[in-house]
């Protein structure tokens, strides 16, 4: 019990002082995180869309690939990006593991699914009698398809929620493909771990609490925004 | 609405991958692939600086366990190493992979375990008091179900010194018995890990030290035999197989911690904290 209160005290010591070491944290969590799902969303925006509207053979095939992406373990992500960017594998020359660019390939590659497939599921679940109408009207194919992403917005919300959400809450691949180095690639949960792993539970209690509030503010914004494009 | 959208998205695109894109400009850096050992320590927070503040290079620590870090070494994914194995360290040079070994520091091995100290260790003196006999008497109060042993079980310096002396003891079967857990974690987990199930576990006495005020359930029960010495080693990557490898800042490093000045902040280094060294400078 102490080590909680303890640690709710020295996450708001912290946050006051706007310690140095631990802003420089959370700036590089939210730039990697930041950066990953602007990859995600622009790669899983159009697949998403793409495979809600379109029919073909091996789609069946595909959307099971990618609800299996859904639940990949991150850590077997990490694992991939880590052999792929070491030295002796086939991107090694790029000198990209242990950078935050690693992070970044690893955490798109854990949010693609998610964003593709929740704006898929957004989009199938438009009303297929406005699909009809639209036709009846002649728009352009183009004119439909923004139009059903616009109909769709608030799924394509919730798929960028959670993409976002499950990056920035990565731990074992951000470890394992940043190497958790001082300054460059420690992001929050890393830094979490490794205050655990020394025994400074306060410290770790409090990266912890700075992380939770962060996630907190970023849905509160999206809520406002998803309210926003409700009215 | 659909304007400030679309102007959201490409202010996001352009942000993204400007970020993405930029290289940051930064110093010479070179990467040092260490143990926990050392970081957890906070000794290389206290050299590291100096380093950088004489010579401009940064250097990156990225932490792991000895295994690890000597995986990396062959991949080519450091310059330098730093670690407790010597005798894998003498493999990684002949193999090729490094250049030469340098010796740093020394600190040792403890047993730890609950003060109550179900196996007698601390009792142990005189012609009684060598490793074998301690070893021995942990797997027997283990055997009776009054202790559980913590080991890292994770291919660090610290779980092959531990494997090489229940071997030494004749005690090979250990890990199949019912109160020896293989955790796979770092030194501070296991310690972590011993503390709450007040257990036994192998330590470098750094770390235990480093950590003590928060190991209430933990006091040091056996130290002292030669068997367990823990020499540090430093070794730069070949340049010859990895292209990619800094060896003349690698090089410097390696100069900068046998300095005398240096090896005496090392030897001095936990004394305020801790009313005792972390590290020994000495003969190896």
């Amino acid at each position: 019990m102490d080590t909680l209160i303890e640690g709710f005290q020295e996450a708001f010591r912290l946050l006051i002082s706007l310690d140095r070491e631990v802003l420089q944290i959370i700036a590089v969590s939210l730039r990697v995180s930041g950066t990953a799902l602007v990859f995600s969303v622009l790669i899983g925006l159009p697949l998403g869309t793409f495979l809600g509207l379109a029919s073909f053979p091996g789609k069946k095939i595909i959307t099971a690939f990618l609800y299996t992406g859904m639940g990949f373990p991150p850590v077997v992500v990490g694992l991939f990006v880590f052999i792929i960017f070491s030295n002796a594998g086939p991107l090694g020359d790029l000198n990209w593991l242990f950078t935050t660019r690693a992070i970044v390939v690893a955490q798109t590659v854990i949010a693609l699914p998610l964003v593709a497939g929740f704006i898929m599921t957004a989009v199938m679940g438009v009303d297929k009698n406005l699909l009809l109408q639209l036709r009846t009207l002649g728009v352009t194919r183009f004119q439909m398809i923004w139009t059903i992403i616009k109909e769709a917005r608030l799924g394509a919300l919730i798929a960028i929620i959670a993409g976002f959400g499950a990056v920035i809450s990565e731990v074992g691949a951000v470890m394992l493909v940043g190497g958790n180095i001082r300054g460059k690639t420690r992001v929050l949960t890393t830094a979490i771990m490794l205050e655990t792993r020394q025994g400074r539970f306060g410290l770790a209690i409090a990266l912890g609490i700075i992380l939770l509030t962060i996630t907190f503010i970023i849905n509160i914004f999206m809520l406002n925004l998803q309210e926003k494009e409700r009215n | 609405m659909k304007k400030l959208l679309k102007a959201g998205l490409i202010f996001a695109l352009v942000v993204g991958v400007g970020i993405f894109m930029s290289h940051e400009i930064q110093a010479e850096s070179i990467r040092l692939a260490t143990t926990t050992s050392t970081e957890d320590s906070g000794l290389l927070d206290e050299l590291l600086p100096i380093f950088t503040e004489e010579t401009g290079i940064e250097v990156e620590v990225v932490a792991v366990g000895t295994g690890q870090a000597l995986e990396i070494g062959r991949r080519g994914d450091a310059d330098i190493l730093m670690v407790h194995a010597p005798d894998l360290e003498k493999e990684f040079i002949e193999d090729g992979y490094g250049t030469e070994r340098t010796y740093i520091m020394y600190n040792d091995f403890v047993i730890v375990g609950p003060p109550e100290d179900p196996a007698g260790l601390s009792d142990l003196v005189g012609e009684r008091a060598d490793i074998e006999t301690a070893m021995t008497a942990i797997y027997e109060a283990g055997n009776d179900g009054s202790l559980r042993f913590l080991s890292r079980g994770d291919d660090s310096g610290t779980y092959l010194k531990e494997i090489a002396l229940w071997e030494m003891t004749g005690l090979e079967d250990v890990e199949d018995t019912g109160w020896y857990n293989a955790l796979g974690q770092g030194m501070g987990s296991t310690l972590i890990t011993a503390n709450e199930m007040a257990g036994y576990a192998l330590t470098d006495r750094g770390t235990f030290l480093s950590m003590a005020e928060g190991l209430a359930n933990l006091k040091i029960l056996y130290k002292g035999d030669e068997a367990l010495n823990n020499p540090y080693g430093i070794i730069p990557l070949n340049p010859e197989v990895f292209e990619n490898a800094n060896y003349e800042a690698a090089q410097q490093l390696v100069d900068f911690m046998v300095r005398d000045d240096i090896q005496k902040k090392i030897g001095e280094f936990g004394i305020d904290t801790f009313g005792q060294p972390l590290f020994f400078s000495g003969e190896e």
